[in-house]
């Protein structure tokens, strides 16, 4: 198993931790991961990206240009990384601020959305831990008790408190995402 | 037992220089390497094993507290980006003609000059032809994981003090940035002064009344005793290249083509091998760890055995002066590279490797 994802979104959206802790969950389920972020002067300019890569064996590139899932979470990613999901792959975004919706037929497409449900609840901190459980719903490539192990490591210790909260959003992730386009 | 983390490299770089028993730090922030200060600032060392860690108020003071720490026999390191090891390199010199160990991280990123802040491979010349003034040579580790700048943070304080000679551990900001897996060593002992003073009887730990001054100096008006020095680190550098030269060799037992990459290169291109693998086609990959010495005995012998030769590199072609120099004129080698901070992708070195020499 080797599962090659992006995830685009503007900086604060929690992208880059989102991705610290999908890739730090694999490290617990004794999995190879990489996690290679965007921090060029793109990422001073508000977007901000990260390439995940979780394998059963040695990551050769942590940098590759054809994903097997992206999450995108703005208009530019949606622009920049819709073509860039191998055939067959996912594509997961969240409709909130989408002008363009995603036009391949040769991709599976789904869409969480979990900016709406984390206002909802009350809990915007949250939103990318909402996203994650959508992905874990589609690709369960780590097991919930290693995303916790996951959380656990990447959370400051004075911050957890706060995991069941965002196991909460991750659970919620899970219940929302929604199909929009499905290969046969 | 050895710890895993998800770090950054340049943090392993920082913690692993911790573990690897250092006494001080010295350093001057510039991106894409911050983290390595960063981190040891947060992580307080003094308090954990007396590591001295200091914010200088530039690169050159960095590296001159770096000199002054080394003579005194102590394991002390900086590092820096590409604009700040050009400002360290008078700094260098003297240590490399001083004869002391330390080690020095360049974090590279495009140039010249300010340049970008993303990745590259362009300071290939400066590290090892040279790169301040003077005969003389650095050894040069080349990382390609964040393991690999965690264990090179170690294994550059031992060939440092095995040699009396600056180690540099030539990463960029692709590996200085992303996260891996990493195992870290347990704590190694910081030196004790009685162990300095057994282990390092050239440093100036303070002159006793039963030998002569230590004097550590890169300076001798005498020429004929300056030429006997200039020949006493030439045999050093030769020894050097007899016992360290290191690589790994990937695929290249059947190989009929052979890629040549280091760091990052290295990782794009073993994907690129396994694409091209794919396609059918026997393809290897030799990626020098060391790039002084530089593996030229083992291209030179793959040189008998593969129709040619493509050197990944992000840069506008540099290692492959040594490459070339290796193979002599028996087989094409060719370059393949982007440059400003652009990473290139594996399908853009498999279509290199397709239109420069499979098809070229």
């Amino acid at each position: 198993m080797t599962e090659e994802i992006i995830i685009a979104g503007f900086g604060g959206q929690g992208v880059l931790s989102m991705g610290k802790i999908l890739a730090y969950s694999g490290v617990m389920e004794n999995k190879e991961v990489s996690w290679m972020p965007s921090y060029g002067p793109e990422m001073r300019g508000g977007t901000a990206n990260v390439i995940v890569i979780i394998s059963d064996e040695r990551i050769s590139s942590p940098i590759v240009n054809y994903f097997d899932t992206a999450i995108i979470l703005n208009q530019q990613s949606m622009d920049k990384f819709e073509k860039t999901v191998k055939p067959g792959g996912v594509l997961i975004y969240d409709p909130n601020g989408i002008t363009r919706h995603p036009e391949r037929r040769d991709i599976n497409i789904y869409t969480i959305e979990a900016a709406d449900e984390a206002s909802k609840v009350g809990l915007s901190k949250v939103f990318n831990m909402v996203v994650l459980g959508g992905f874990l719903k589609l690709k369960p490539i780590v097991q919930p008790e290693y995303v916790h192990k996951g959380l656990e490591k990447s959370l400051p210790r004075r911050h957890h408190a706060l995991i069941p909260e965002n196991e909460k959003a991750i659970q919620k992730g899970k219940e929302i995402i929604k199909a929009m386009h499905l290969l046969n | 037992m050895k710890e895993l983390r998800l770090m950054k490299g340049n943090e392993a770089f920082a913690e692993a220089a911790i573990r690897a028993g250092a006494d001080g730090y010295f350093g001057y922030p510039i991106t894409p390497q911050s983290e390595v200060m960063e981190y040891l600032m947060a992580e307080k060392p003094h308090e954990r094993t007396g590591m001295v860690v200091l914010q200088a108020e530039s690169e050159v003071a960095a590296i001159n507290m770096v000199y002054g720490g080394a003579a005194c026999g102590k394991r002390v390191l900086t590092s820096s980006s590409s604009p700040g090891i050009s400002l360290k390199q008078e700094g260098i010199s003297y240590i490399a003609g001083a004869e002391l160990p330390c080690v020095i991280l360049n974090v590279v990123r495009g140039g010249p000059g300010l340049g970008t802040i993303q990745p590259s491979q362009s300071d290939y010349f400066q590290s090892t032809k040279g790169g301040g003034h003077g005969d003389y040579k650095l050894i040069v580790l080349a990382p390609s994981s964040v393991q690999e700048m965690a264990d090179f943070a170690r294994l550059g304080f031992d060939l440092a003090f095995k040699y009396r000679n600056p180690v540099l551990v030539l990463s960029d900001g692709a590996i200085g940035q992303m996260m891996e897996k990493v195992e870290l060593d347990e704590q190694r002992p910081r030196f004790t002064e009685a162990e300095i003073i057994s282990n390092t009887p050239w440093a100036t730990t303070g002159k006793t009344i039963d030998r002569e001054r230590n004097i550590v100096t890169s300076l001798d008006l005498d020429s004929g005793k300056q030429e006997l020095h200039n020949l006493a680190l030439q045999a050093k550098y030769r020894e050097i290249e007899h016992n360290e030269t290191r690589y790994e060799a990937i695929s290249c037992d059947d190989a009929e083509y052979l890629i040549v990459a280091y760091g990052t290169s290295a990782r794009l291109s073993q994907k690129a091998v396994d694409l091209l693998r794919a396609e059918g086609y026997k393809v290897g990959l030799l990626r020098p760890i060391t790039l002084f010495p530089f593996p030229s005995a083992i291209i030179a012998k793959l040189a008998g055995q593969v129709k040619g030769i493509l050197t990944v590199e992000m840069s506008a072609g540099q290692m492959i002066e040594d490459v070339r120099l290796a193979v002599g004129c028996r087989v094409k080698v060719e370059h393949f590279g982007r440059m400003g901070g652009i990473i290139p992708s594996p399908t853009e070195v498999v279509e290199a490797m397709h239109t420069k020499i499979i098809g070229g």
